[in-house]
């Protein structure tokens, strides 16, 4: 009992979501009636209050207090959960502002969809913290069903239903394998604690038998973070859901899928081996699982993308590629690898993030995701242009952006634990990568268009938040200190080293 | 007593069932029922181990928390298909082949 109430002192970012939940849901019944237009602004407002609310909660807790586990060890509330947390809702907030924006959701009643992005926040911050097998199992359904509903949110709209369906079956199906190599897991070890199966494993050798069930739990996560090849539903869910969604679907569930690939391999397939080096046990080679996964998932996002003509296509196979490079740290077997992830997830969400803004902001003017509308936007409207090359040009890793530093992150954590040959596949994959992002600027800086070309025009909001998303990928590298010190608490998994 | 074998042949045969059928169907309900089969193989084997694994109940209640997600889940699937198939008059997946590419 005390454990309980003592957990839930520590459980402040969560509980303020589900209490913004609550009155969502209560305000969107009481205000049915009301014109469309106030009620959406009185939602928006309840939900920003509340994601700021957890926002500022979990940054106050980031690094204040000792890590400890939670309710009778089910989540561990440790520096890594600590610095997802701000990332989680830095996301749902931009999220939002996108939704205001955005021209499909125009005329359609939010509520709904609003009480699901609070749902999936708290959601994802459960994955983030989880260290008992169902607790990873709960949480990341949570996280599923919750988007399979985002994605389909348009009832009436043919593409969005047909992403949402494909959605579910690919989800349902690889979470089904997940779970069934969770079940065998348990099997194996006689417990669900992760703690118990570190112990479990370290007495004896499994070899293929554990191979065996860590690809059915790969596939799980695989398929929350797009890695290849569990990535099939990934370019036609981000093509079909309404954009804003697609955005948080490429950071949210994402970020969180690292946290529970680092949470289960970190903590429940290995055991510290001095300096923040950890090894692996149980006999399972996973660290070859994870790279080969790495290689695959890079290479195929990078030269898929090449091949795409329309911007949220591309954007899907630029997210693969993404998710290949944080697996590449990901195989690195220390805790350096575990805060290169975190630090690539921080700067990620606002290139990410910015990018998809831009296609928003264009999808109002130009009613159009392919890349051939974007002709002649130098011209009409020259801050969109810029707005957007930097957001590539981050997304590439070029310097002075904030991109850079991500890519330095994972390729020195990658290098120096002596996987060079991996770091010269990844920066290979980096080059590829250059070509379909400067194609996109090529289009839109060089190529005419030819019917006739208003200039754009954009209120407040479009250019506050474009400044929000602009500046911590202009200014990113003179905040490396900051950065550096924050992610470094990621490094204090609860009990390891 | 039946052997933990005999439950673990019956889980993986239920699995690789699901399986197939998720491959095979095109009818969206069909492959919804293939993905129950997934799930409850699943259960078996908690169940199962359960049983004979001393001390450890645990699994017991991972299945009943499976059974009430897949439920969930369930709901959301049927809803799903129920909202395209207004839009699109039959719920075949060879014809819910819009986005491509």
């Amino acid at each position: 009992m005390s454990d309980a109430v003592q957990s839930l002192s520590r459980f402040l970012p969560e509980l303020i979501l589900m209490g913004a939940l609550a009155v969502v849901i209560v305000a969107d019944l009481l205000t049915q009636r009301r014109p469309l237009k106030s009620s959406t602004d009185l939602l928006n407002g309840i939900t920003l209050v509340g994601l700021f609310g957890a926002l500022v909660t979990s940054w106050q807790a980031l690094g204040a207090v000792e890590a400890q586990s939670l309710f009778a060890s089910m989540l561990a509330d440790d520096g890594l959960l600590g610095v997802f947390r701000p990332i989680f809702c830095l996301t749902s907030i931009v999220v939002l502002l996108l939704s205001m924006r955005s021209k499909e959701l125009e005329g359609v009643r939010l509520g709904e969809m609003l009480a699901l992005l609070l749902t999936v926040t708290a959601a994802l911050m459960w994955m983030a913290g989880s260290v008992n097998l169902v607790m990873i199992y709960l949480s990341l359904e949570t996280v599923s069903v919750a988007s399979y509903i985002m994605v389909g949110y348009l009832s009436s709209d043919r593409l969005s239903n047909e992403a949402s369906l494909k959605y579910i079956l690919f989800g349902a199906v690889s979470t089904g394998a997940m779970l069934f190599g969770l079940s065998l897991l348990y099997g194996m070890t006689g417990t669900l604690d992760l703690y118990g199966v570190r112990a479990a494993l370290a007495e004896g050798a499994f070899g293929p038998g554990l191979l065996f069930v860590l690809i059915l739990i790969a596939a799980g996560i695989g398929f929350k973070i797009a890695a290849a090849p569990f990535h099939f539903w990934c370019p036609d869910v981000y093509t079909g859901a309404p954009t804003p969604v697609t955005a948080f679907l490429s950071v949210g569930p994402k970020a969180a899928g690292f946290a529970i690939l680092i949470r289960f391999f970190y903590l429940g397939l290995a055991e510290p081996a001095g300096g923040g080096a950890i090894a692996p046990v149980g006999g399972a080679d996973w660290q070859m699982l994870l790279m080969m996964l790495a290689v695959i998932t890079m290479t195929l996002g990078n030269v898929a993308a090449l091949l795409q003509t329309n911007v949220k296509r591309l954007l899907a196979y630029s997210s693969i590629a993404h998710a290949g490079t944080m697996l590449m740290a990901a195989c690195v077997l220390s805790v350096d690898g575990v805060q290169a992830i975190a630090a690539y997830l921080a700067i990620y969400l606002f290139m990410n993030l910015g990018a998809f803004a831009v296609v928003i902001l264009a999808h109002r003017v130009t009613g159009s995701f392919e890349i051939d509308s974007y002709a002649g936007f130098w011209k009409r409207s020259p801050l969109l242009t810029v707005a957007m090359g930097i957001f590539l040009f981050s997304l590439m890793g070029i310097p002075p952006f904030a991109g850079f530093l991500a890519k330095w992150y994972v390729f020195a954590a990658v290098i120096n634990a002596g996987l060079g040959w991996l770091a010269v596949i990844g920066v290979l994959n980096a080059a590829v990568a250059a070509f379909y992002y400067v194609k996109i600027l090529r289009v839109m800086v060089i190529d005419q268009e030819t019917g006739p070309t208003p200039a754009l025009a954009f209120s407040r909001l479009d250019l506050g938040l474009l400044v929000l998303l602009v500046v911590p990928n202009v200014l990113g590298l003179l905040f490396w200190g900051s950065l550096d010190r924050v992610t470094e608490y990621s490094q204090t998994l609860l009990d390891l080293g | 007593m039946i052997p933990l074998e005999h439950y673990l042949y019956i889980s993986a045969a239920l699995f690789s069932l699901g399986v197939f059928g998720v491959l095979t169907r095109r009818n969206a309900v069909n492959v919804l029922m293939s993905i129950e089969l997934i799930f409850n193989s699943a259960n078996i084997n908690l169940v199962a181990f359960s049983r004979f694994v001393e001390g450890a109940l645990g699994g017991q209640v991972f299945a009943l928390l499976v059974i009430v997600i897949a439920a969930c889940e369930a709901a959301v699937a049927l809803a799903i298909v129920m909202s395209l198939y207004r839009v699109m008059k039959n719920v075949n997946l060879d014809e819910a082949a819009e986005l491509k590419g």
